[in-house]
């Protein structure tokens, strides 16, 4: 069996998500200096958009893990 | 006792008037009746409706007859257009009509086969219209495999739950946003198009990824848990393991200890949605969440796009509410530190330094103008004085001075200028020169 396929890089909603409810609960301690604050924010509103965008854009997609016969396996897309 | 008159006499029976329809009260009438007429004399006629009215209450007034299994081989089976099974149960001595309702035949798994030897359950009763007693079937199932199937069940799922797989404590938890989402199942099957569906209209965030595989049949098992291990490493958030309803048979290899203790290896949770609601296989015991179809496991792996929708909104307005709440705090401070930092400033000392400097030099200018302004009144002064001891203005007066022509010396005494000396008289205009006559040296 070959290793797992290591994640997209590219930022994915959940990550965004949970990284957006981290953020959130950063600044509501408050115990932050301004430049730390603003810089969270700047990175939370990104991270909002982000979100919405996912959501209004999205599209399922479906494809399928098949084995190879060498033990390999390949991700062919259906939709 | 005429029929006419049980009804009128039920009729009159409130309590009854209300507790029952009027078919029942017609029923009740009929029998009461009937056992009056037993106590009377006169030999009872009834009409034929009335006497299969009578019969069928006494089906429906017999518990066991309300209850019933029955064992027997199928023969006249037909399948008309209304969606009801019509069928004769019988073995070598009796045959027992059997209807079978489209609301059961719904439920039921098994296509039936001439010949083939059935345990049947539901209650006897009348079909007024023919008199004919018959079995109002809502269950069928095939005799030979049954028992021996459920038995086997039954031990395999006490095995395995004496082994604590199937233990509450270590189920684990489904993530609240499934990124990529691993399914298994064949790819052919309806199972796997409402699972689609499901996830496309509730949650198109995701990624779906389905592993293959036969799901029916003898060597589907091992096929299953290899599919479950290759997305598994595949690396997913959670893993739903669905098959559409089918036979007891067809669900069978569902019930294979292999799948069951692959789920409990596996890194990502896994959910089943197996069958129907009323099927239960060992892969259900085993799984961390179980659902009763493949479209339910599909709802129970995804959160709902509206209430993303909404928490997202809500975040949108915490967000800015502490960003808010962290530059207000800040502005804040900094107005403080900056009145401060104001009040201690060397700009501040300069400027009043500056001002003090302003009076002190306001204060010297003056000063010195009173000063100048004094000093000038008294030169006035002094030159008004002065100009009052001019000797000049003497000689106006008349006086005059008398200097020695000799040396020029001043007299002011007589003893300075004897007689002959000749002296100089200077007047207020013109001067004189003059020779002494005489002196007079006394005052």
């Amino acid at each position: 069996m070959s290793e797992p396929q290591e994640a997209n890089s590219e930022l994915r909603f959940e990550n965004a998500y949970d990284e957006l409810t981290e953020i959130i609960d950063q600044l509501e301690s408050g115990d932050l200096s301004l430049d730390e604050s603003m810089t969270l924010f700047e990175r939370g509103r990104t991270l909002v958009l982000f979100c919405e965008k996912q959501l209004n854009t999205a599209e399922l997609r479906v494809s399928q893990l098949l084995a190879n016969n060498d033990g390999s396996f390949r991700i062919d897309l259906l939709s | 006792m005429p029929l006419k008159d049980s009804l009128a006499y039920f009729e009159r029976m409130p309590h009854y008037k209300s507790a029952m329809d009027l078919e029942e009260r017609r029923a009740h009438a009929i029998i009461y009746a009937m056992m009056k007429n037993m106590f009377d004399d006169e030999p009872a006629v009834y009409s034929v409706s009335s006497l299969t009215v009578y019969i069928r209450q006494m089906f429906d007034l017999d518990y066991r007859m309300q209850d019933v299994w029955v064992e027997g081989e199928i023969s006249n089976f037909s399948q008309p257009a209304s969606g009801h099974w019509y069928f004769t149960l019988k073995d070598d001595r009796s045959q027992l009509k059997s209807v079978m309702w489209k609301g059961s035949v719904t439920h039921q798994r098994y296509i039936l086969k001439h010949g083939e030897k059935v345990r049947a359950h539901g209650k006897i009763n009348v079909y007024e219209a023919t008199g004919q007693y018959q079995l109002y079937c809502d269950v069928l199932v095939p005799l030979e495999t049954t028992g021996d199937l459920h038995a086997r069940f039954r031990q395999l799922w006490d095995r395995l739950e004496g082994e604590g797989l199937f233990r509450e404590e270590i189920k684990r938890p489904l993530p609240a946003f499934p990124g990529r989402i691993g399914i298994v199942t064949s790819a052919t099957t309806a199972a796997f198009q409402d699972i689609q569906n499901v996830l496309r209209r509730r949650y198109p965030l995701a990624e779906v990824i389905l592993s293959p595989t036969p799901v029916q049949g003898e060597s589907a098992a091992p096929k299953i848990v290899a599919a479950l291990q290759l997305i598994d490493n595949y690396g997913v958030d959670v893993i739903l393991l669905a098959r559409g309803g089918g036979s007891l048979e067809d669900l069978w290899c569902f019930n294979d200890e292999r799948i069951a203790r692959a789920i409990r290896e596996t890194r990502s949770p896994v959910v089943t949605g197996v069958g129907h609601e009323t099927d239960t296989t060992l892969v259900d015991g085993a799984a961390d969440r179980r659902a009763p179809t493949p479209s339910a496991g599909a709802e129970m792996i995804t959160p709902d796009l509206v209430q993303v929708r909404e928490r997202l909104i809500e975040m949108r307005v915490r967000l800015v509410e502490s960003a808010r709440y962290t530059i207000d705090g800040r502005a804040e401070q900094l107005d403080d530190a900056a009145h401060k930092l104001r009040l201690i400033s060397p700009a501040a000392r300069i400027r009043n330094d500056r001002q003090r400097l302003d009076e002190l030099n306001d204060r010297l200018v003056k000063a010195m103008a009173n000063r100048i302004a004094g000093s000038r009144q008294t030169l006035k002064g002094q030159l008004r004085a002065l100009e009052l001891a001019n000797p000049r203005n003497l000689l106006s007066r008349g006086y005059a001075i008398v200097t020695r022509a000799l040396d020029g010396k001043r007299v002011t005494d007589a003893i300075d200028a004897g007689p002959g000396t000749s002296v100089n008289i200077q007047l207020d205009k013109g001067s004189l020169v003059a020779a002494v006559k005489e002196r007079n040296l006394d005052v």
